[in-house]
Protein backbone atom coordinates (compact mmCIF):
# COMPACT_ATOMS: atom_id res chain seq x y z
CA UNK A 1 0.00 0.00 0.00
CA UNK A 2 1.62 3.46 -1.04
CA UNK A 3 0.03 6.92 -1.40
CA UNK A 4 0.74 8.83 -4.27
CA UNK A 5 3.44 11.32 -3.37
CA UNK A 6 2.06 14.89 -4.93
CA UNK A 7 -1.67 15.16 -4.07
CA UNK A 8 -0.59 13.31 -0.30
CA UNK A 9 1.83 16.42 0.36
CA UNK A 10 -0.67 18.52 -1.20
CA UNK A 11 -3.20 17.61 1.66
CA UNK A 12 -0.58 16.91 4.17
CA UNK A 13 0.63 20.99 3.81
CA UNK A 14 -3.40 22.01 3.77
CA UNK A 15 -3.79 20.02 6.56
CA UNK A 16 -0.74 20.95 8.57
CA UNK A 17 -1.88 24.89 8.02
CA UNK A 18 -5.94 24.22 8.76
CA UNK A 19 -4.74 22.51 12.17
CA UNK A 20 -2.19 25.72 12.89
CA UNK A 21 -5.31 28.01 12.21
CA UNK A 22 -7.27 25.87 14.28
CA UNK A 23 -5.36 25.81 16.99
CA UNK A 24 -4.20 29.22 17.01
CA UNK A 25 -8.47 29.88 17.35
CA UNK A 26 -8.50 27.86 20.43
CA UNK A 27 -8.13 28.30 24.16
CA UNK A 28 -9.19 29.67 27.40
CA UNK A 29 -10.47 32.75 24.83
CA UNK A 30 -11.65 31.30 21.77
CA UNK A 31 -11.28 33.29 18.41
CA UNK A 32 -14.01 31.88 15.42
CA UNK A 33 -11.80 30.46 12.57
CA UNK A 34 -12.53 33.36 10.28
CA UNK A 35 -11.29 36.05 12.93
CA UNK A 36 -8.30 34.47 13.43
CA UNK A 37 -7.40 33.74 9.64
CA UNK A 38 -8.38 37.13 9.46
CA UNK A 39 -6.05 38.28 12.09
CA UNK A 40 -3.36 36.30 10.90
CA UNK A 41 -3.22 37.88 7.51
CA UNK A 42 -2.86 40.92 8.84
CA UNK A 43 -6.11 42.30 9.26
CA UNK A 44 -6.51 44.91 12.06
CA UNK A 45 -9.87 46.65 13.53
CA UNK A 46 -10.92 43.65 15.30
CA UNK A 47 -10.57 42.93 19.11
CA UNK A 48 -7.34 44.26 20.40
CA UNK A 49 -7.20 41.54 23.00
CA UNK A 50 -7.87 38.99 20.74
CA UNK A 51 -4.82 40.42 18.74
CA UNK A 52 -2.47 40.50 21.60
CA UNK A 53 -3.64 36.95 22.58
CA UNK A 54 -3.29 35.48 18.82
CA UNK A 55 -0.04 36.97 18.33
CA UNK A 56 1.82 36.97 21.57
CA UNK A 57 0.72 33.72 23.11
CA UNK A 58 -0.87 31.26 20.57
CA UNK A 59 1.07 31.75 17.39
CA UNK A 60 4.51 31.47 19.09
CA UNK A 61 3.59 28.56 20.33
CA UNK A 62 1.97 26.64 17.83
CA UNK A 63 4.74 27.46 15.51
CA UNK A 64 7.04 25.50 18.18
CA UNK A 65 4.84 22.64 17.68
CA UNK A 66 5.33 22.57 14.66
CA UNK A 67 9.12 22.93 14.87
CA UNK A 68 9.59 20.67 17.35
CA UNK A 69 7.10 18.01 15.57
CA UNK A 70 9.21 18.70 12.00
CA UNK A 71 12.71 18.49 13.66
CA UNK A 72 12.03 15.61 16.08
CA UNK A 73 10.53 13.29 13.10
CA UNK A 74 13.23 14.13 10.75
CA UNK A 75 15.82 13.04 13.13
CA UNK A 76 14.11 10.09 13.94
CA UNK A 77 14.27 8.98 10.33
CA UNK A 78 18.27 9.85 10.37
CA UNK A 79 18.72 8.00 13.50
CA UNK A 80 16.45 4.60 12.81
CA UNK A 81 18.53 4.64 9.85
CA UNK A 82 21.76 5.42 11.40
CA UNK A 83 21.26 2.85 13.75
CA UNK A 84 20.37 0.41 11.22
CA UNK A 85 17.75 -0.28 14.13
CA UNK A 86 13.59 0.44 14.00
CA UNK A 87 13.57 1.11 17.68
CA UNK A 88 16.18 4.11 17.47
CA UNK A 89 14.53 7.37 18.26
CA UNK A 90 16.04 10.86 19.36
CA UNK A 91 15.99 9.42 23.00
CA UNK A 92 18.40 6.65 22.74
CA UNK A 93 21.30 8.11 21.72
CA UNK A 94 21.02 9.91 25.05
CA UNK A 95 20.68 13.74 23.56
CA UNK A 96 17.89 14.21 25.53
CA UNK A 97 19.06 12.59 28.86
CA UNK A 98 22.06 15.01 28.19
CA UNK A 99 19.49 18.37 28.00
CA UNK A 100 17.69 17.39 30.88
CA UNK A 101 20.57 17.01 33.16
CA UNK A 102 21.41 21.03 31.76
CA UNK A 103 17.23 22.06 32.17
CA UNK A 104 17.23 20.34 35.93
CA UNK A 105 20.27 22.03 36.95
CA UNK A 106 18.92 25.08 36.06
CA UNK A 107 15.60 24.80 37.58
CA UNK A 108 16.88 23.13 40.84
CA UNK A 109 19.80 25.30 41.49
CA UNK A 110 19.08 28.21 39.70
CA UNK A 111 21.07 30.19 37.02
CA UNK A 112 24.54 30.36 38.51
CA UNK A 113 24.66 26.62 38.48
CA UNK A 114 25.48 26.32 34.62
CA UNK A 115 27.31 29.99 34.70
CA UNK A 116 24.30 32.06 34.16
CA UNK A 117 22.74 29.62 31.17
CA UNK A 118 18.78 30.12 30.94
CA UNK A 119 16.82 26.56 30.87
CA UNK A 120 16.75 26.56 27.64
CA UNK A 121 20.51 27.17 27.02
CA UNK A 122 21.62 25.10 29.65
CA UNK A 123 19.70 21.94 28.07
CA UNK A 124 21.28 22.39 24.48
CA UNK A 125 24.27 22.76 25.84
CA UNK A 126 24.04 19.59 27.90
CA UNK A 127 22.56 18.05 24.74
CA UNK A 128 25.26 18.49 22.49
CA UNK A 129 27.81 17.38 25.55
CA UNK A 130 25.68 14.48 25.52
CA UNK A 131 25.64 13.92 21.66
CA UNK A 132 29.66 14.59 21.36
CA UNK A 133 30.57 12.10 24.64
CA UNK A 134 28.17 9.06 22.49
CA UNK A 135 29.94 10.32 19.43
CA UNK A 136 33.71 9.59 21.00
CA UNK A 137 32.16 6.95 22.51
CA UNK A 138 30.69 4.94 19.75
CA UNK A 139 34.06 4.87 17.42
CA UNK A 140 35.90 1.60 17.48
CA UNK A 141 39.20 2.22 15.96
CA UNK A 142 38.00 5.29 14.21
CA UNK A 143 35.29 3.91 12.88
CA UNK A 144 31.59 4.72 13.92
CA UNK A 145 29.68 1.58 14.12
CA UNK A 146 25.97 1.65 14.57
CA UNK A 147 25.99 -0.96 17.68
CA UNK A 148 28.59 0.55 19.31
CA UNK A 149 27.03 3.89 18.52
CA UNK A 150 23.31 2.63 20.06
CA UNK A 151 25.23 0.86 23.26
CA UNK A 152 27.24 4.06 23.91
CA UNK A 153 24.02 5.74 23.46
CA UNK A 154 22.33 3.70 26.07
CA UNK A 155 25.14 4.03 28.71
CA UNK A 156 25.59 7.83 28.49
CA UNK A 157 21.48 7.55 28.82
CA UNK A 158 21.49 5.51 32.11
CA UNK A 159 24.36 7.46 33.27
CA UNK A 160 23.20 10.92 32.91
CA UNK A 161 19.89 9.83 33.75
CA UNK A 162 21.14 9.16 37.48
CA UNK A 163 22.48 12.42 37.32
CA UNK A 164 19.22 13.96 37.04
CA UNK A 165 17.31 11.54 39.54
CA UNK A 166 20.05 12.54 42.26
CA UNK A 167 19.90 16.26 41.36
CA UNK A 168 15.60 16.17 41.37
CA UNK A 169 16.30 14.21 45.11
CA UNK A 170 17.94 17.71 46.26
CA UNK A 171 14.92 19.99 45.07
CA UNK A 172 11.90 20.81 46.38
CA UNK A 173 8.59 20.11 45.93
CA UNK A 174 7.23 23.52 43.33
CA UNK A 175 10.91 22.61 41.57
CA UNK A 176 10.26 19.27 40.94
CA UNK A 177 6.89 20.02 39.47
CA UNK A 178 8.51 22.11 37.24
CA UNK A 179 10.91 19.52 36.47
CA UNK A 180 8.76 16.99 35.63
CA UNK A 181 6.66 19.14 33.29
CA UNK A 182 10.12 20.16 31.32
CA UNK A 183 10.79 16.40 31.00
CA UNK A 184 7.41 15.13 29.81
CA UNK A 185 7.73 18.39 27.16
CA UNK A 186 5.83 21.24 26.91
CA UNK A 187 4.98 24.20 24.07
CA UNK A 188 3.12 26.75 26.60
CA UNK A 189 6.64 29.25 27.16
CA UNK A 190 6.85 29.40 23.52
CA UNK A 191 8.92 33.05 22.59
CA UNK A 192 9.41 34.51 19.53
CA UNK A 193 13.16 35.24 20.21
CA UNK A 194 13.42 31.41 20.47
CA UNK A 195 11.30 30.65 17.08
CA UNK A 196 13.71 32.52 14.93
CA UNK A 197 16.80 30.22 15.60
CA UNK A 198 15.20 27.15 16.30
CA UNK A 199 13.26 27.53 12.35
CA UNK A 200 16.62 28.10 11.17
CA UNK A 201 18.18 25.44 12.16
CA UNK A 202 15.63 22.88 11.76
CA UNK A 203 15.03 24.39 8.33
CA UNK A 204 19.36 24.11 7.39
CA UNK A 205 19.42 20.62 8.89
CA UNK A 206 16.08 19.58 7.12
CA UNK A 207 17.51 20.32 4.14
CA UNK A 208 20.76 18.77 4.44
CA UNK A 209 19.46 15.38 5.64
CA UNK A 210 16.86 16.10 2.43
CA UNK A 211 19.93 16.15 0.31
CA UNK A 212 21.25 13.01 1.80
CA UNK A 213 18.34 11.34 1.20
CA UNK A 214 20.60 9.44 -1.51
CA UNK A 215 22.74 8.44 0.88
CA UNK A 216 20.99 7.29 3.04
CA UNK A 217 18.81 4.89 1.30
CA UNK A 218 22.43 3.25 0.38
CA UNK A 219 23.92 3.43 4.07
CA UNK A 220 20.78 1.06 4.90
CA UNK A 221 21.89 -1.46 3.00
CA UNK A 222 24.97 -1.80 4.88
CA UNK A 223 28.68 -0.67 5.65
CA UNK A 224 30.22 -2.65 2.63
CA UNK A 225 27.21 -2.28 0.10
CA UNK A 226 27.36 1.61 0.89
CA UNK A 227 30.95 1.49 0.42
CA UNK A 228 31.16 0.04 -2.62
CA UNK A 229 28.24 2.05 -4.19
CA UNK A 230 31.10 5.21 -4.02
CA UNK A 231 29.98 6.39 -0.62
CA UNK A 232 32.56 7.79 2.06
CA UNK A 233 30.63 6.07 4.69
CA UNK A 234 32.61 7.86 7.89
CA UNK A 235 31.67 11.38 6.48
CA UNK A 236 28.49 10.75 6.02
CA UNK A 237 27.58 8.99 9.46
CA UNK A 238 29.25 11.94 11.01
CA UNK A 239 27.58 14.41 9.19
CA UNK A 240 24.30 12.72 9.68
CA UNK A 241 24.87 12.31 13.33
CA UNK A 242 25.70 16.07 13.96
CA UNK A 243 22.72 17.07 12.27
CA UNK A 244 20.29 15.15 13.92
CA UNK A 245 21.86 15.46 17.11
CA UNK A 246 21.92 19.42 16.47
CA UNK A 247 17.91 19.42 15.55
CA UNK A 248 17.36 16.96 18.71
CA UNK A 249 19.22 19.47 20.92
CA UNK A 250 17.31 22.39 19.80
CA UNK A 251 13.94 21.13 19.81
CA UNK A 252 13.94 19.79 23.47
CA UNK A 253 15.79 22.77 24.34
CA UNK A 254 13.45 24.76 23.69
CA UNK A 255 10.52 22.10 24.25
CA UNK A 256 11.54 19.86 26.72
CA UNK A 257 11.57 15.71 26.32
CA UNK A 258 8.58 15.09 23.54
CA UNK A 259 9.13 11.34 23.29
CA UNK A 260 7.63 8.86 21.06
CA UNK A 261 7.12 11.49 17.65
CA UNK A 262 10.96 10.54 16.50
CA UNK A 263 9.74 7.14 16.88
CA UNK A 264 6.51 6.78 15.46
CA UNK A 265 6.22 8.96 12.63
CA UNK A 266 8.91 7.40 10.27
CA UNK A 267 7.05 3.90 10.36
CA UNK A 268 3.97 5.64 9.66
CA UNK A 269 5.61 7.72 6.46
CA UNK A 270 7.48 4.56 5.77
CA UNK A 271 4.45 1.98 5.39
CA UNK A 272 2.58 4.97 3.52
CA UNK A 273 4.92 6.37 1.29
CA UNK A 274 7.97 3.41 1.38
CA UNK A 275 11.50 3.41 1.83
CA UNK A 276 12.84 6.10 -0.20
CA UNK A 277 14.54 8.73 1.92
CA UNK A 278 14.10 11.42 -0.31
CA UNK A 279 10.72 11.30 0.29
CA UNK A 280 10.52 9.90 3.59
CA UNK A 281 12.94 12.71 5.43
CA UNK A 282 10.41 15.67 4.11
CA UNK A 283 7.11 13.91 4.57
CA UNK A 284 7.54 13.30 7.83
CA UNK A 285 8.81 16.67 8.65
CA UNK A 286 5.49 17.75 7.69
CA UNK A 287 3.65 14.83 9.69
CA UNK A 288 5.18 15.30 12.44
CA UNK A 289 4.46 18.95 12.40
CA UNK A 290 0.49 18.71 12.05
CA UNK A 291 0.77 16.05 14.70
CA UNK A 292 2.39 18.04 17.26
CA UNK A 293 0.21 21.18 16.42
CA UNK A 294 -3.02 18.45 17.02
CA UNK A 295 -1.74 16.70 20.40
CA UNK A 296 -0.81 20.47 21.97
CA UNK A 297 -4.11 21.30 21.26
CA UNK A 298 -5.19 18.27 22.86
CA UNK A 299 -3.09 19.01 25.17
CA UNK A 300 -4.59 22.11 26.08
CA UNK A 301 -8.10 21.74 25.91
CA UNK A 302 -8.63 18.02 27.34
CA UNK A 303 -8.77 18.97 30.90
CA UNK A 304 -8.82 22.56 30.24
CA UNK A 305 -7.68 25.42 31.90
CA UNK A 306 -5.21 23.11 33.55
CA UNK A 307 -2.63 21.93 30.64
CA UNK A 308 -1.41 18.27 30.18
CA UNK A 309 2.61 17.87 29.51
CA UNK A 310 3.24 16.42 25.52
CA UNK A 311 4.93 13.61 26.60
CA UNK A 312 2.16 12.14 28.19
CA UNK A 313 -0.41 12.72 24.93
CA UNK A 314 2.43 11.40 22.88
CA UNK A 315 2.65 8.10 24.60
CA UNK A 316 -0.90 7.20 24.96
CA UNK A 317 -1.80 7.76 21.55
CA UNK A 318 1.55 6.91 20.10
CA UNK A 319 2.52 3.65 22.02
CA UNK A 320 -0.98 1.91 21.10
CA UNK A 321 -0.81 3.26 17.68
CA UNK A 322 2.97 1.90 17.47
CA UNK A 323 1.60 -1.82 18.87
CA UNK A 324 -1.39 -1.77 16.12
CA UNK A 325 1.57 -1.02 13.48
CA UNK A 326 3.80 -3.63 14.31
CA UNK A 327 1.41 -6.29 14.55
CA UNK A 328 -0.53 -5.30 11.10
CA UNK A 329 3.02 -4.95 9.36
CA UNK A 330 5.27 -7.01 9.27
CA UNK A 331 8.35 -4.58 7.27
CA UNK A 332 8.50 -2.82 10.70
CA UNK A 333 9.75 -5.52 12.38
CA UNK A 334 11.79 -7.81 9.87
CA UNK A 335 15.27 -6.80 9.38
CA UNK B 1 38.72 -2.32 -18.26
CA UNK B 2 42.35 -5.17 -17.05
CA UNK B 3 42.55 -5.34 -13.11
CA UNK B 4 45.34 -5.73 -12.09
CA UNK B 5 46.18 -6.81 -7.77
CA UNK B 6 50.06 -6.57 -7.45
CA UNK B 7 51.85 -8.55 -4.56
CA UNK B 8 48.43 -7.50 -2.26
CA UNK B 9 48.87 -8.41 1.65
CA UNK B 10 46.70 -7.21 4.51
CA UNK B 11 46.12 -8.65 7.77
CA UNK B 12 43.27 -8.75 10.15
CA UNK B 13 42.80 -8.74 14.06
CA UNK B 14 46.69 -9.50 14.05
CA UNK B 15 46.10 -12.63 11.64
CA UNK B 16 47.85 -12.10 8.17
CA UNK B 17 44.74 -13.04 5.59
CA UNK B 18 46.48 -11.86 2.05
CA UNK B 19 50.27 -12.32 2.14
CA UNK B 20 51.27 -11.29 -0.93
CA UNK B 21 48.50 -12.24 -3.77
CA UNK B 22 48.46 -11.47 -7.24
CA UNK B 23 45.51 -11.61 -9.91
CA UNK B 24 45.34 -10.28 -13.19
CA UNK B 25 42.00 -9.88 -14.95
CA UNK B 26 42.03 -9.02 -18.54
CA UNK B 27 39.44 -7.03 -20.01
CA UNK B 28 36.34 -8.83 -21.12
CA UNK B 29 37.58 -11.72 -19.20
CA UNK B 30 35.20 -13.76 -15.87
CA UNK B 31 38.36 -14.83 -13.55
CA UNK B 32 36.76 -17.24 -10.87
CA UNK B 33 38.32 -17.07 -7.62
CA UNK B 34 38.00 -20.15 -5.52
CA UNK B 35 39.63 -21.78 -2.41
CA UNK B 36 38.46 -23.32 0.85
CA UNK B 37 36.75 -20.88 3.49
CA UNK B 38 39.35 -18.49 5.22
CA UNK B 39 41.41 -18.48 2.34
CA UNK B 40 41.19 -15.02 1.52
CA UNK B 41 39.13 -14.40 -0.87
CA UNK B 42 35.89 -12.25 0.20
CA UNK B 43 39.18 -10.24 1.47
CA UNK B 44 40.78 -9.79 -1.84
CA UNK B 45 37.61 -9.02 -3.17
CA UNK B 46 37.64 -6.01 -0.37
CA UNK B 47 40.86 -4.74 -1.37
CA UNK B 48 39.38 -4.23 -5.28
CA UNK B 49 36.02 -2.72 -4.67
CA UNK B 50 38.37 0.09 -2.12
CA UNK B 51 36.39 -1.58 1.19
CA UNK B 52 39.77 -2.53 2.69
CA UNK B 53 43.19 -0.48 2.22
CA UNK B 54 45.92 -2.69 1.58
CA UNK B 55 48.79 -3.17 3.58
CA UNK B 56 51.56 -3.47 0.89
CA UNK B 57 51.31 -4.21 -2.93
CA UNK B 58 48.91 -2.18 -5.08
CA UNK B 59 45.01 -2.67 -6.53
CA UNK B 60 45.28 -1.08 -10.14
CA UNK B 61 41.95 -0.80 -12.89
CA UNK B 62 43.21 0.22 -16.49
CA UNK B 63 46.90 1.19 -14.93
CA UNK B 64 45.39 3.92 -11.91
CA UNK B 65 45.72 2.70 -8.50
CA UNK B 66 41.78 2.62 -6.85
CA UNK B 67 43.52 3.33 -3.48
CA UNK B 68 44.62 6.81 -5.53
CA UNK B 69 40.97 7.07 -6.41
CA UNK B 70 37.81 8.53 -4.09
CA UNK B 71 35.14 6.12 -3.33
CA UNK B 72 33.15 7.68 -5.75
CA UNK B 73 35.47 7.52 -8.33
CA UNK B 74 36.00 3.80 -7.54
CA UNK B 75 32.32 3.12 -7.59
CA UNK B 76 32.06 4.84 -10.80
CA UNK B 77 34.42 1.93 -12.40
CA UNK B 78 33.87 -0.71 -10.03
CA UNK B 79 30.31 -2.93 -8.89
CA UNK B 80 30.22 -5.29 -6.29
CA UNK B 81 27.24 -8.09 -6.04
CA UNK B 82 27.98 -8.40 -2.01
CA UNK B 83 26.80 -11.76 0.19
CA UNK B 84 25.30 -9.27 2.65
CA UNK B 85 22.98 -7.05 1.89
CA UNK B 86 20.32 -5.39 4.61
CA UNK B 87 18.09 -4.57 2.02
CA UNK B 88 15.08 -2.51 3.86
CA UNK B 89 11.86 -4.42 4.05
CA UNK B 90 9.36 -2.56 1.72
CA UNK B 91 11.53 -1.53 -0.69
CA UNK B 92 10.61 -1.78 -4.69
CA UNK B 93 13.03 -4.02 -6.95
CA UNK B 94 13.47 -0.69 -9.18
CA UNK B 95 14.22 1.09 -6.28
CA UNK B 96 17.23 -1.52 -5.52
CA UNK B 97 18.33 -1.29 -8.93
CA UNK B 98 18.06 2.79 -8.64
CA UNK B 99 20.72 2.41 -5.43
CA UNK B 100 23.35 1.44 -8.50
CA UNK B 101 22.67 5.15 -9.57
CA UNK B 102 24.28 6.28 -6.37
CA UNK B 103 27.87 7.03 -7.60
CA UNK B 104 26.35 9.13 -10.61
CA UNK B 105 24.83 12.50 -10.54
CA UNK B 106 21.09 13.27 -11.05
CA UNK B 107 18.54 10.11 -11.52
CA UNK B 108 18.61 8.84 -14.85
CA UNK B 109 15.89 6.31 -15.58
CA UNK B 110 17.63 5.28 -19.39
CA UNK B 111 20.20 2.97 -17.21
CA UNK B 112 18.19 1.20 -14.87
CA UNK B 113 15.75 0.16 -17.20
CA UNK B 114 18.53 -1.11 -19.28
CA UNK B 115 20.00 -2.90 -16.65
CA UNK B 116 16.78 -4.36 -16.08
CA UNK B 117 15.79 -5.40 -19.39
CA UNK B 118 19.37 -7.33 -19.32
CA UNK B 119 18.80 -9.11 -15.89
CA UNK B 120 15.70 -9.95 -17.04
CA UNK B 121 13.82 -8.47 -13.60
CA UNK B 122 11.69 -5.59 -15.20
CA UNK B 123 8.74 -7.76 -14.70
CA UNK B 124 9.05 -7.56 -11.09
CA UNK B 125 10.04 -4.06 -11.11
CA UNK B 126 6.71 -2.99 -8.17
CA UNK B 127 7.66 -5.99 -6.38
CA UNK B 128 8.93 -5.66 -2.82
CA UNK B 129 12.72 -7.48 -2.42
CA UNK B 130 11.82 -9.50 0.15
CA UNK B 131 8.92 -11.03 -1.61
CA UNK B 132 11.25 -12.26 -4.35
CA UNK B 133 12.81 -15.84 -4.13
CA UNK B 134 16.66 -16.90 -3.99
CA UNK B 135 16.79 -16.65 -8.11
CA UNK B 136 15.39 -13.65 -8.19
CA UNK B 137 16.95 -11.38 -5.60
CA UNK B 138 20.48 -12.39 -7.35
CA UNK B 139 19.32 -11.04 -10.53
CA UNK B 140 18.27 -7.73 -9.12
CA UNK B 141 21.97 -7.17 -6.70
CA UNK B 142 23.32 -7.99 -10.48
CA UNK B 143 20.77 -5.97 -11.95
CA UNK B 144 21.77 -2.81 -9.17
CA UNK B 145 25.45 -3.56 -10.19
CA UNK B 146 25.02 -3.04 -13.77
CA UNK B 147 23.15 0.17 -13.17
CA UNK B 148 26.49 1.32 -11.74
CA UNK B 149 27.61 1.13 -15.33
CA UNK B 150 30.68 -0.31 -14.34
CA UNK B 151 33.87 -1.27 -16.18
CA UNK B 152 34.70 -3.80 -13.48
CA UNK B 153 32.16 -6.62 -11.47
CA UNK B 154 33.31 -8.30 -8.34
CA UNK B 155 30.85 -11.16 -7.63
CA UNK B 156 31.22 -12.37 -4.16
CA UNK B 157 29.66 -16.17 -4.05
CA UNK B 158 26.50 -14.87 -5.99
CA UNK B 159 25.75 -18.47 -6.40
CA UNK B 160 25.10 -18.89 -2.24
CA UNK B 161 21.92 -20.38 -1.61
CA UNK B 162 20.45 -20.88 -5.27
CA UNK B 163 19.15 -23.79 -6.71
CA UNK B 164 20.51 -25.90 -9.53
CA UNK B 165 19.07 -24.33 -12.40
CA UNK B 166 19.33 -20.39 -10.57
CA UNK B 167 23.09 -20.99 -10.19
CA UNK B 168 23.51 -21.38 -14.36
CA UNK B 169 21.54 -19.22 -15.43
CA UNK B 170 22.92 -16.40 -13.02
CA UNK B 171 26.67 -17.36 -14.55
CA UNK B 172 25.17 -17.88 -17.86
CA UNK B 173 23.63 -14.20 -17.54
CA UNK B 174 27.29 -12.84 -16.07
CA UNK B 175 28.86 -14.54 -19.30
CA UNK B 176 26.16 -12.50 -22.00
CA UNK B 177 26.90 -9.82 -19.96
CA UNK B 178 30.64 -9.08 -21.02
CA UNK B 179 31.58 -7.01 -18.52
CA UNK B 180 35.01 -7.75 -17.26
CA UNK B 181 34.30 -9.62 -13.73
CA UNK B 182 36.28 -10.96 -10.85
CA UNK B 183 33.68 -13.91 -8.76
CA UNK B 184 34.09 -15.71 -5.71
CA UNK B 185 32.62 -19.09 -6.54
CA UNK B 186 32.25 -21.98 -3.96
CA UNK B 187 30.81 -24.50 -6.20
CA UNK B 188 34.11 -25.56 -8.40
CA UNK B 189 32.24 -27.16 -11.27
CA UNK B 190 30.35 -24.18 -11.79
CA UNK B 191 33.75 -22.00 -11.94
CA UNK B 192 35.68 -24.45 -14.24
CA UNK B 193 32.63 -24.33 -16.51
CA UNK B 194 32.01 -20.35 -16.77
CA UNK B 195 35.27 -18.84 -15.67
CA UNK B 196 37.96 -18.27 -18.42
CA UNK B 197 40.76 -18.61 -15.66
CA UNK B 198 40.96 -19.37 -12.24
CA UNK B 199 42.94 -18.31 -9.27
CA UNK B 200 43.17 -21.03 -6.35
CA UNK B 201 43.66 -19.52 -2.93
CA UNK B 202 45.41 -21.17 0.33
CA UNK B 203 46.33 -19.62 3.34
CA UNK B 204 46.34 -16.03 1.82
CA UNK B 205 48.80 -16.85 -1.10
CA UNK B 206 48.18 -17.78 -4.89
CA UNK B 207 48.14 -21.49 -4.71
CA UNK B 208 47.26 -22.16 -8.44
CA UNK B 209 46.28 -19.96 -11.43
CA UNK B 210 45.43 -20.29 -15.15
CA UNK B 211 43.08 -21.63 -17.43
CA UNK B 212 40.92 -24.35 -15.45
CA UNK B 213 42.22 -27.08 -16.44
CA UNK B 214 45.25 -25.88 -15.54
CA UNK B 215 45.19 -24.29 -12.42
CA UNK B 216 42.45 -27.52 -10.87
CA UNK B 217 44.84 -30.43 -11.13
CA UNK B 218 44.40 -33.39 -8.91
CA UNK B 219 47.28 -32.16 -6.92
CA UNK B 220 45.93 -28.80 -5.86
CA UNK B 221 41.66 -30.40 -5.51
CA UNK B 222 44.06 -32.88 -2.98
CA UNK B 223 46.23 -30.27 -1.28
CA UNK B 224 43.94 -27.30 -1.48
CA UNK B 225 40.52 -28.64 -0.90
CA UNK B 226 41.40 -31.87 0.63
CA UNK B 227 39.94 -33.77 -2.00
CA UNK B 228 40.53 -36.58 -4.28
CA UNK B 229 39.62 -35.45 -7.97
CA UNK B 230 40.35 -34.46 -11.44
CA UNK B 231 38.68 -31.75 -14.21
CA UNK B 232 38.78 -32.80 -17.35
CA UNK B 233 37.31 -32.18 -21.05
CA UNK B 234 34.28 -34.16 -21.49
CA UNK B 235 33.71 -35.08 -25.12
CA UNK B 236 30.54 -32.51 -25.44
CA UNK B 237 33.49 -30.11 -25.20
CA UNK B 238 32.61 -29.12 -21.19
CA UNK B 239 35.32 -28.82 -18.45
CA UNK B 240 33.64 -30.71 -15.59
CA UNK B 241 34.79 -31.84 -11.79
CA UNK B 242 34.51 -35.07 -11.07
CA UNK B 243 35.02 -36.27 -7.80
CA UNK B 244 36.13 -39.96 -6.49
CA UNK B 245 34.22 -42.45 -5.16
CA UNK B 246 35.50 -41.68 -1.51
CA UNK B 247 36.50 -38.01 -2.56
CA UNK B 248 38.08 -36.95 1.12
CA UNK B 249 42.00 -36.90 0.47
CA UNK B 250 42.35 -38.11 3.84
CA UNK B 251 39.53 -39.04 5.39
CA UNK B 252 36.80 -37.48 7.57
CA UNK B 253 38.59 -35.88 10.54
CA UNK B 254 35.66 -35.71 13.17
CA UNK B 255 37.76 -33.67 16.40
Amino acid sequence: MRLPLLPSVVVLTATLVFAMVVAVGIGSVNVPIADTWHILTGGTGGDPIQDQIIWQYRLPRVLLAALAGAGLSAAGVVLQALAGNPLADPQVLGVSSGASVGAVLVITLGTGAAGGLGVSSAAFVGAMGAAVLVFVLGQQRGRLTPTRLVLAGVAVGYVLLAVTSYIQLQATPNELGAVMFWMLGSVAGAQWDQLGPLAALVACCGLFITLYGRRLNALVTGEESATALGLNVRRARVGLLAASSLLVGAVIAVAGGIGFVGLMIPHVVRLCFGTDHRRVVPVSALVGAAYLVLVDLLSRTVDAPNELPLGILTAVFGAPFFLWLLRRDRSVTAS
Amino acid sequence: MKLVVDEVAVTLESTPVLRGVSVEVERGAIVGLVGPNGSGKSTLLRTVYRSLRPERGAVRLGGTDVWAMSARESALRTAAVLQDNTIPAGMTVAEVVELGRTPHQGVERAPVAEAMRRTGTLALAGRPFGALSGGERQRVLLAKALAQSPLLLVLDEPTNHLDIRARFELLELVRELGVTTLAVLHDLDLAVRSCDSLVVLHEGRVAAAGPPLDALTPGVLSDVFGVVGEVAAHPDGVVRVTYAARPLATGLVLS
